[in-house]
């Protein structure tokens, strides 16, 4: 059959969510956002909670979010994410409520927040897209840039003297009491794109269930703030980014479930 | 047994021609148009229409939700 | 009948949250205004109203989900002092920007820096002139009694909504930590979520059958769009500076000279002119109850008829400055400050009084 003859609407196998505007994304060419975006707009679209759904969107390359989603969306303060996600889905607790964030917003301006609303175990999904690096603002270094990574504020590479370690985020997150789900997830590939989207699905479905605050973390590549191309962006991010920030699940459970019934209702 | 054949289009105004897809396509059916869009993008096609499996790997992979996938079961 | 009850002002100020209507409050402990949340906690709306009240990691925090819960059409508030309020400022000046309704409520301490604990009015500029970045304006309310921290709750949350802008209830410590006999306001019921989005219909509580979606955001890279925004909320601002100014007055009919005072200073006012119109002074106190906006042409107005102003603050002086503004040099305008929470006695503003001001 020719390409004509299969391109008809009975054969469509995938397309367009509808929860996607039709704005083009502002997003440089290849980048993880684009990906990422699609994928919380399918699992919106499958659940059926386009019209229960409100997103925060961060102060970074992902300020814009709010273009490219057909649900409603408040613009946060930058790493005020957390924050502004905890009043919204207190205030409507039958909303399904999620912040987008990137490194900078969400482990370095916000890392209060981020904890603390973890911690609370606010019934939110946090989406974390960690491409180590500053890409609105011009390529400078992250909380989670790797050591001896260039940026433009450590164009010798970080050092460790002089800007600390990459502060690995997730893994402190899942540490808390407040988290039931944590995992570190990557869209560079087919088959990382289809789990991503598993763990995407499995993070609304735990704040509907009240489990808890869900993390999803994305390694991600910026192959304009790494000055590469996409395809070698990803390949770097294979080789670098993973072994420090592994993927797979870091925690699946419900919050507070190490704590006893008895440490969970104690009064002194 | 059933073969499968699938083809694809590319929304090529939306396209930035990062070429994620023609790497993600296992069966080589995507290449880069030598022509480009109104943003000067070379955008991406089939240039191998027969070897298309419609498995969709291009369209997971595409950060612009540029590609459409459609298949059919041949007997 | 009504019912009379001794509290403090910061008490009356959770009392009267609970009775109209409020959602949401969201605050971090700092003294002197930690009875506000502890008798939040204490009375339980949650289980009652159905009011949200939630100790958040810090004044940062606190004022965000003041702007979550704000943009989603909801009547929010928070409270705290002004160490605590000066870590708020960025989020005030985002909720001014997307013209958000909420109240926050400062119940000022002495500064700069962590100062003390004891009452000030040193955050008038603060409030009144800015605080956070960029051009924006506050309503803020100045309560002198326990009564009016209980009415201006409601109060401030009609304007806030009205013109859909911050409104501060700004008081000092003394009004927060003082008992006094109150009458509580009536119970008035939460909105349903169905009346919020008739009301709000920008806010994102999700879309709900809504053909466009709602963006809350104070965002505006382009520059035409950011003086569009520029330009109507200066509007807005000259809309309220012409309808909302509120003041009150003793004994200025036939003043030679007026005392300009707000807080519980403007008390202390009231009764250093019981002494000074005994000894034969023809005084009087203006209390601006708006210090934002600034009763200015009430003062012009005054300015034609007394041979000066005596403005008193628990500051350096911060409005005195603009009782000058309006007075434009045309009469002397004499300043008193206390700080530290040194509260003056009507006698010592007597005192300074004869000394600037009649020569």
């Amino acid at each position: 059959m020719t390409p004509e003859e299969i391109i008809k609407p009975e054969n469509l196998v995938y397309g367009r969510t509808k929860v996607l505007t039709d704005n083009i994304m502002h997003y440089c060419p290849g980048c993880s956002h684009g990906v990422i975006h699609k994928l919380i707009a399918e699992v919106i679209d499958e659940m059926g909670i386009q019209d229960t759904t409100v997103g925060v969107s961060p102060v970074g390359c992902s300020v814009f979010a709010y273009n490219y989603l057909d649900i409603d969306w408040q613009e946060a303060a930058h790493g005020r994410a957390c924050a502004v996600a905890t009043a919204i889905k207190r205030l409507n607790p039958e909303t399904n409520v999620f912040t987008y964030q990137g490194d900078g917003d969400m482990a370095a301006i916000g890392t209060a927040e981020t904890i603390h609303a973890c911690n609370r175990g606010e019934n939110i999904v946090i989406f974390f897209v960690n491409n180590a690096i500053y890409g609105m603002t011009g390529g400078q270094m992250a909380p989670t840039t790797l050591i001896g990574m260039k940026t433009v504020t450590c164009p010798y590479g970080r050092n460790t003297d002089l800007n600390g370690f990459p502060l690995v985020i997730s893994d402190i997150l899942a540490k808390l009491d407040g988290t039931c789900y944590v995992t570190r997830q990557s869209v560079h590939t087919n088959a990382a794109v289809l789990k991503a989207k598993k763990a995407i699905r499995k993070a609304f479905e735990n704040a509907q269930a009240k489990k808890g605050t869900s993390v999803v973390e994305f390694v991600s590549a910026c192959n304009t703030g790494w000055k590469k191309t996409p395809i070698e962006a990803n390949a770097w991010m294979e080789e670098h980014m993973f072994p420090k920030y592994p993927l797979g699940d870091l925690k699946d459970t419900v919050k507070g479930s190490q704590l006893s019934d008895e440490e969970k209702n104690a009064k002194y | 047994m059933a073969k499968i054949q699938g083809a694809v289009t590319v929304n090529t105004e939306r396209c930035k021609g990062c070429e994620l897809c023609v790497k993600a396509c296992p069966s080589h059916v995507l290449g880069m148009s030598s022509k480009v869009n109104s943003k000067g993008y070379h955008y991406s096609e089939m240039v191998n229409a027969e070897a298309c499996i419609g498995c969709a790997s291009c369209g997971h992979v595409c950060p612009d939700a540029c590609i459409t996938v459609y298949k059919v079961k041949l007997q | 009948m009504e019912e009379v009850k001794l509290m403090k002002g910061n008490e009356a100020i959770a009392h009267a949250a609970i009775r109209c209507g409020c959602d949401g409050y969201f605050g971090y402990p700092i003294t002197p205004q930690s009875e506000v949340m502890e008798t939040l906690m204490a009375q339980k709306p949650w289980e009652t109203t159905g009011m949200v009240v939630l100790q958040a990691e810090s004044e940062t925090s606190s004022i965000n989900m003041v702007y979550g819960g704000a943009a989603c059409g909801k009547k929010v508030m928070t409270s705290s002092s002004s160490p605590g309020v000066s870590l708020m400022q960025e989020g005030v000046s985002y909720i001014a920007c997307a013209e958000l309704p909420c109240l926050i409520v400062n119940v000022m301490r002495g500064g700069p820096g962590l100062g003390t604990i004891q009452p000030s009015q040193g955050d008038y500029f603060q409030t009144t002139k800015g605080g956070g970045h960029g051009d924006y304006r506050l309503i803020t309310l100045s309560p002198s009694t326990v009564q009016e921290m209980a009415d201006f709750v409601g109060l401030g949350f009609d304007l806030a909504f009205k013109y859909q802008t911050p409104a501060v209830l700004l008081a000092d410590g003394v009004i927060g930590q003082m008992m006094e006999k109150i009458v509580l306001p009536d119970f008035k019921p939460r909105r349903t979520d169905e009346e919020v989005r008739k009301e709000c219909p920008w806010g994102t509580m999700g879309k709900n059958g809504r053909k466009e979606r709602n963006v809350v955001t104070s965002l505006a890279l382009e520059s035409e769009v950011m003086q569009e925004t520029n330009n109507r909320l200066q509007a807005k601002y000259k809309l309220i500076e012409e309808n909302e100014v509120r003041f009150e007055e003793h004994y200025c009919e036939d003043a030679e000279y007026v005392f300009v005072a707000f807080g519980s200073v403007a008390r202390i006012c009231e009764s250093a002119v019981e002494i000074l119109r005994a000894e034969g002074y023809k005084v009087g106190v203006l209390r601006p109850i708006t210090l934002w906006p600034f009763p200015t042409k009430e003062i012009q107005r005054l300015t034609k008829q007394v041979k000066g102003f005596m403005d008193v603050e628990l500051n350096c002086g911060q409005m005195v400055e603009d009782v000058r503004l309006a007075v434009n040099g045309q009469v002397p305008v004499g300043f008193y400050g206390r700080q530290g929470g040194i509260i003056p006695s009507a006698e010592e503003v007597a005192e300074a009084f004869k000394a600037q001001m009649v020569k």
